[in-house]
């Protein structure tokens, strides 16, 4: 039987266990949402812009394990993806992003909305393709969820004609899917994990550092056992965070330049760094040629391009995280590890982070009264300084989770992932913690949050300021706040580095703003307000609910690396 | 930083190529040369490439080209007895009579093929390894005022009986 492209689409979506995505239309997409229309087996969201719709998706990646769909049209609806497959591609979250396109007669002839999307995109995305044959479609569907969800996950962009779409062609949907380059490593190297195992067993102050893809492999049951069995400190980045409960006594903390004292200090005195599923990204690494000098590195990455990129390390091992600590279970025993664990509690205690500040409300605070009052909440960050608070602070507890833009550090990114991730997960708590200036970057998703009655709880850290850069400005910039004052108004003195300085009201103002979407409101100034505030947004069941806390402008994220530095040459207060 | 070979089977597809290349310049990786051509099988091309790198940086280059999933094979050429060859024309221009029968003469003392000929030039096709293609525009250029050089870049390809780089 012949059967139009649209609809072998949206079979193919079904074969795929796809029962919600996210789609904006448009001209040169309009015929694959009437073939939506006309079922009832995938939820098709519509956020309000195609920057908020792919971060809803990785937001909904993120935390279900499954592969995150965005439909968008030709020209400005694909180039609107663009920062959330880069943002995608350096978390390696798994997205299938079809953008429609013109129909092939008209490529390359600049028609209208027409954009070389697979061209743009070519070193921001893992595969990307036009379909060019109606004969093609199934197939490279089929390839592209296999693509986006082994391996190394990440986004894959599938564009689509026009033409292509209306054409009639076969209805069979592949089953099976064989790339000739593409086989995703499986197994582990049972050499280079033995002598990864006898390197552990030798040394005196070994330490694992667990990064993204710890999480992103599942393999939090394996890592909890294999720290509970050989008793090996552990430090995280980021995306590593949770992996392992911030409450386990093995615990140190974040590393890199807002590390914790303890965990940056500890990777710069192990004589053994155990990592796994990370990238050794700048931010934590510091000084290069300083970063963990004293010790023998291994490392456990599924691809083979991030290991020794940034860091030479001393054994590698190419593998998938879960199956290698799997491995690792069979032959790790008990190590004799009190002395340097009481090294890091000196660490620990000596420096602990702490947020010096006169103001009610602050930034620890707020976090505290999250981790005291919500039961494992998934916690969505924006970028900024309430990123690093929120990953300073947040407790990781049992199944809490800690979604944000880890690699690109993505403004704008928090509120719609947030959204995503309510929609794929309606019985959990969702918070979103941002900033005056992330929020204002999607502020358009509250209408999709309201229409799609979404109870999710965006805590504002309203500074006045983007905070982070006003932070470098303040600290190696002699307080030159160039740009980042959003209260600044026409009227103002250029030259103004006063932070105390009364200034003209702030625009928007957040409150009346979340009326008019139709969700709740708070404004925040001491801590009876935000008890209130909170109460109020857990009992708001139906519609989201916007809590603006009113923080100091000079709050620093401490402790922070200055660029260049080596991990333990810390700012630790100011 | 040395100079390296590697050849690589590729899927023939729209903008691998581009994909390819683009990783060089968006990584800013040293890229010498780089020649393309379908294989027996015409949904495969291959691809030879030339490139200046320290150890670790063509390390990095191989695992990148190895992570595409447009890429079927990364062959590395440090090693290996191999055959290569690049394609160099040169058009000898505003000869005296004397001056094209030097070019004739140099031709048959260094194994080119003389192409084609007029009343005042001469084209000149030489197919050797890139260096020796370097060497006989520098002797041309030296010999003769006006010279028109086009280079097609290098292909390799493994050797068969172990017998030595040519």
């Amino acid at each position: 039987m012949e059967i139009a492209g649209t609809k072998l689409f949206v079979k193919a979506l079904i074969k795929e266990g796809v029962d919600l995505m996210f789609g904006y239309p448009g001209g040169y997409a309009i015929d694959i949402f009437d073939e939506l229309y006309r079922q009832d087996e995938i939820e098709v969201i519509l956020p309000r812009h195609e920057q908020g719709l792919i971060h809803a998706a990785e937001g909904y990646a993120r935390t279900t394990g499954k592969v995150g769909v965005c439909l968008v049209t030709s020209g400005p609806g694909a180039t609107n993806l663009v920062t959330g497959i880069a943002d995608a591609n350096y978390d390696s979250i798994p997205l299938v992003c079809f953008t429609g396109q013109v129909s092939t007669g008209l490529i390359g002839n600049d028609a209208f909305q027409e954009v070389d999307i697979i061209g743009i995109t070519r070193s921001i995305c893992k595969y990307g393709v036009t379909v060019r044959n109606r004969e093609d479609l199934g197939r490279i569907i089929k390839e592209a969820f296999y693509i986006a969800r082994t391996g190394k996950p990440g986004p894959v962009i599938v564009d689509l004609p026009k033409d292509v779409m209306l054409a009639l062609g076969g209805d069979q949907y592949p089953e099976e899917v064989n790339i000739r380059g593409y086989k995703p490593s499986t197994g582990v190297h049972a050499g280079q994990l033995k002598r990864a195992m006898k390197a552990l067993d030798q040394a005196k102050k070994p330490l694992f550092l667990i990064g993204g893809g710890v999480n992103i492999a599942g393999a939090r049951t394996e890592l909890r056992k294999l720290i509970e069995l050989t008793e090996i400190p552990v430090v995280s980045t980021i995306m590593g965070r949770g992996a392992l409960p911030t409450d386990s006594p093995y615990y140190v903390g974040n590393i890199g330049l807002h590390g914790c004292y303890a965990a940056n200090q500890a990777i710069s005195e192990c004589d053994l760094l155990f990592s796994i599923g990370t990238r050794f990204n700048d931010r934590i690494t510091g000084k290069i040629s300083d970063f963990a000098k004293h010790a023998k590195i291994i490392h456990i990455d599924i691809d083979s391009a991030s290991i020794s990129r940034n860091i030479i390390v001393d054994i590698p091992i190419v593998a998938d995280a879960k199956e290698a600590i799997e491995k690792m279970l069979l032959h790790a025993t008990k190590r004799q590890t009190n002395e340097w664990l009481e090294e890091i509690t000196t660490w620990k205690n000596g420096f602990p982070l702490s947020l010096k500040t006169k103001q009610d409300i602050n930034p620890q605070r707020i976090i505290e009264y999250i981790n005291k009052t919500f039961k494992e909440p998934i916690v969505v960050t924006d970028v900024g300084q309430h990123q690093m608070f929120t990953a300073q602070y947040l407790k990781m507890t049992g199944d809490t989770r800690l979604v944000t833009s880890g690699g690109l550090g993505t403004m704008g990114f928090g509120f719609p992932a947030a959204v995503g991730a309510k929609l794929g997960n309606p019985d959990r708590t969702v918070l979103c913690v941002t900033g005056d200036g992330g929020f204002q970057m999607n502020i358009q998703e509250l209408a999709t949050a309201v229409c799609n009655e979404l109870p999710i709880i965006v805590c504002i850290f309203n500074n006045n300021y983007l905070g982070m850069v006003r932070q470098m400005q303040q600290m190696f910039y002699d307080k030159r706040y160039s740009c980042t004052c959003l209260r600044y108004h026409k009227s103002c003195d250029k030259n103004c580095r006063d932070l105390k300085k009364a200034c003209p009201p702030y625009s928007p103002d957040f409150v009346k703003l979340a009326e008019s979407y139709g969700a709740k409101g708070y404004r925040v100034w001491n801590q009876d307000d935000m008890k209130l505030a909170f109460e109020g947004a857990v009992h708001n069941t139906k519609s989201p609910t916007i809590i603006e806390f009113m923080i100091e402008k000079d709050d620093l994220v401490l402790p922070i690396v200055p660029a260049g530095n080596a991990l333990n040459h810390m700012v630790v207060n100011c | 930083m040395e100079k390296r070979w590697i050849s690589l089977y590729v899927m023939n597809d729209v903008g691998v190529l581009a994909k390819i290349a683009g990783l060089f310049s968006g990584k800013c990786y040293n890229l010498d040369s780089l020649t393309v051509g379908t294989t027996e099988d015409p949904t495969v091309s291959r691809m030879t490439i030339g490139l200046y790198g320290d150890e670790n940086t063509f390390e990095q280059i191989k695992k990148q080209l190895n992570r595409f999933v447009e890429v079927i094979k990364v062959i590395d050429f440090t090693n290996a007895s191999i055959h290569m060859k690049e394609i160099l024309f040169v058009k000898v221009k505003h000869c005296s009579k004397e001056e094209k029968e030097e070019v004739f003469k140099i031709a048959k003392v260094f194994g080119l093929t003389i192409s084609d000929y007029g009343p005042d030039s001469v084209l000149v096709e030489c197919v050797q390894r890139k260096e020796r293609n370097d060497d006989m525009i520098h002797l041309l250029q030296e010999t003769f005022t006006q010279i028109e050089v086009v280079r097609g870049g290098s292909v390799g390809i493994e050797s068969i009986s172990l017998t030595g780089r040519e």
